[in-house]
């Protein structure tokens, strides 16, 4: 069937079987490989993507069901040239070793700020305990988003001042 | 790489529609919500319905809400959503103590309170959570709405009262003064099955247990419930003793298997223990 779904504020139309998942659809039928492909059975989140804002994992969601919404990648993190703050903390804190669970960290990292601006450790483990990182590195992730929350703070913080 | 067999999909745009698309693609339908049960089965070829009927846009079955005495939630209500409604959890925290150890944060975002009900896995939460507070299930079928106990609503493992060319439209539970809730729930890691879990709803009238709801899941407990010790428990004073005496009557009489989460007298250990922190909780939350 024929589903036009938006990716990163692009729209995208292509014929589509029902049973395609929106995890193949993304790295097959567009090209958008930076959604990786793990476990297949929605326990690893490394197919972690943004479907109208929340997290979900590709890998259980039918591209059919994304006809008419909006998908968000990790290619849709950079605005204008410039990387995402939490990508960023990632480069900054050392927050990925091999880099297969990075791009579904780095969505779930986003949603968190985007409702919880300066989350706690606590928060931050509680967001991202749906995802595996094979490599162990949780502490280092924990610190990038914590760079990421302080960094997008001080930046805040800066731009009131500079109107007052 | 896991592919699902071929499949027809529709879409619902309403519950008329969805019952219509249900009666015309007959009993190898099924209805898809969150997915996150049906589709990973359909990848493993365990469930090959003919067709998908997709109700994720029916903004009318995602509602949490007083109405009269009861509160009702939407058998499209998400996970996640129901963690966040302080409508729900401010009545009863049993729904964020269970939430918040339902699978995990990404798959709550998807996954639905009525998927999880109709799955109807023995080990499932919210079905003891919600046998625990006697709450009524909802269906719409061709011929209008009908209302069955909760603890009637499962027949048997994977089997619920929903028939053919039926929906799950909504879960009305009802509100009473006096009343705390707690769940309580032994998982071997984040985001696991339980291997055992209790969950307790006690009502307190003039310093005497009036009405006491116990749920239990993963054990064996038929129903989800515990009625035995329920009954040991109304109107006795509520306190340790009564809830430990409840906790191993609701073990007694639960029948737990021996599994790769562990041997059935361990989980039968577990029932007694958790049920009795549970009334624990719940009676301090009143």
């Amino acid at each position: 069937m024929r589903i036009t779904v938006s990716v990163n504020g692009q729209p995208y139309t292509r014929e589509v079987e029902p049973r395609l998942l929106l995890v193949h659809f993304l790295r097959d039928e567009l090209g958008l490989t930076g959604t990786h492909w793990g476990c297949d059975t929605s326990n690893c989140g490394v197919c972690t993507v943004r479907l109208d804002g929340m997290p979900v994992k590709s890998c259980t969601v039918l591209a059919v069901m994304a006809d008419g919404h909006e998908v968000t990648t990790v290619e849709g993190l950079e605005r204008d040239g410039e990387l995402d703050a939490v990508q960023k903390g990632f480069v900054e804190c050392h927050g990925l070793q091999c880099g297969f669970c990075t791009p579904g960290m780095l969505l779930t990292a986003r949603a968190l700020l985007d409702r919880v601006p300066d989350p706690d450790e606590g928060q931050i483990r509680e967001a991202i305990s749906g995802q595996l990182c094979r490599c162990t590195g949780y502490e280092n992730i924990v610190r990038s988003i914590r760079w990421a929350a302080q960094a997008s703070l001080n930046v805040a913080e800066s731009a009131t001042e500079a109107k007052s | 790489m896991q592919v699902p067999a071929r499949f027809e999909y529709e879409r619902a745009d309403s519950v008329p529609h969805a019952l219509e698309l249900l009666a015309r693609y007959g009993p190898e339908a099924r209805i898809v919500a969150g997915g996150h049960s049906l589709i990973p089965m359909m990848k493993l070829r365990l469930a090959q319905p003919e067709a998908l009927i997709d109700i994720n846009g029916l903004a009318e079955l995602g509602r949490i809400a007083v109405e009269g005495d009861e509160l009702a939630i939407g058998a499209l209500v998400r996970h996640t959503e129901l963690l966040d409604s302080t409508t729900a959890t401010d009545l009863f925290p049993i729904f964020r103590d269970a939430e918040r150890v339902i699978a995990d944060p990404i798959v709550r975002n998807r996954g639905t309170v009525g998927g999880s009900l109709c799955q109807g896995d023995p080990s499932e939460d919210l079905s003891a959570v919600f046998s625990a507070l006697r709450a009524r299930a909802v269906i719409q079928g061709a011929g209008g709405q009908r209302t069955v106990p909760i603890r009637d609503f499962h027949h048997g493992p994977y089997e619920t009262a929903v028939g053919p060319g039926e929906l799950l439209v909504q879960l009305r539970v009802p509100v009473t003064a006096g009343t705390g809730s707690a769940y309580e729930k032994v998982e071997r890691r984040v985001g696991d099955w339980p291997v055992a879990a209790a969950g307790a709803v006690v009502t307190v009238r003039d310093g005497v247990i009036a009405r006491a709801g116990i749920g239990l899941t993963a054990v064996g407990a038929e129903h989800f419930c515990a009625p035995e010790a329920e009954s040991h428990l109304e109107g006795r004073p509520p306190g340790g003793e009564a809830f430990a005496e409840a906790g191993r009557i609701a073990a007694e009489h639960c029948d737990p298997h021996a599994d790769q989460r562990g041997p059935a007298d361990y989980k039968r250990h577990l029932a007694a223990e958790l049920t009795r922190r549970a009334l624990v909780r719940a009676a301090g939350r009143i």
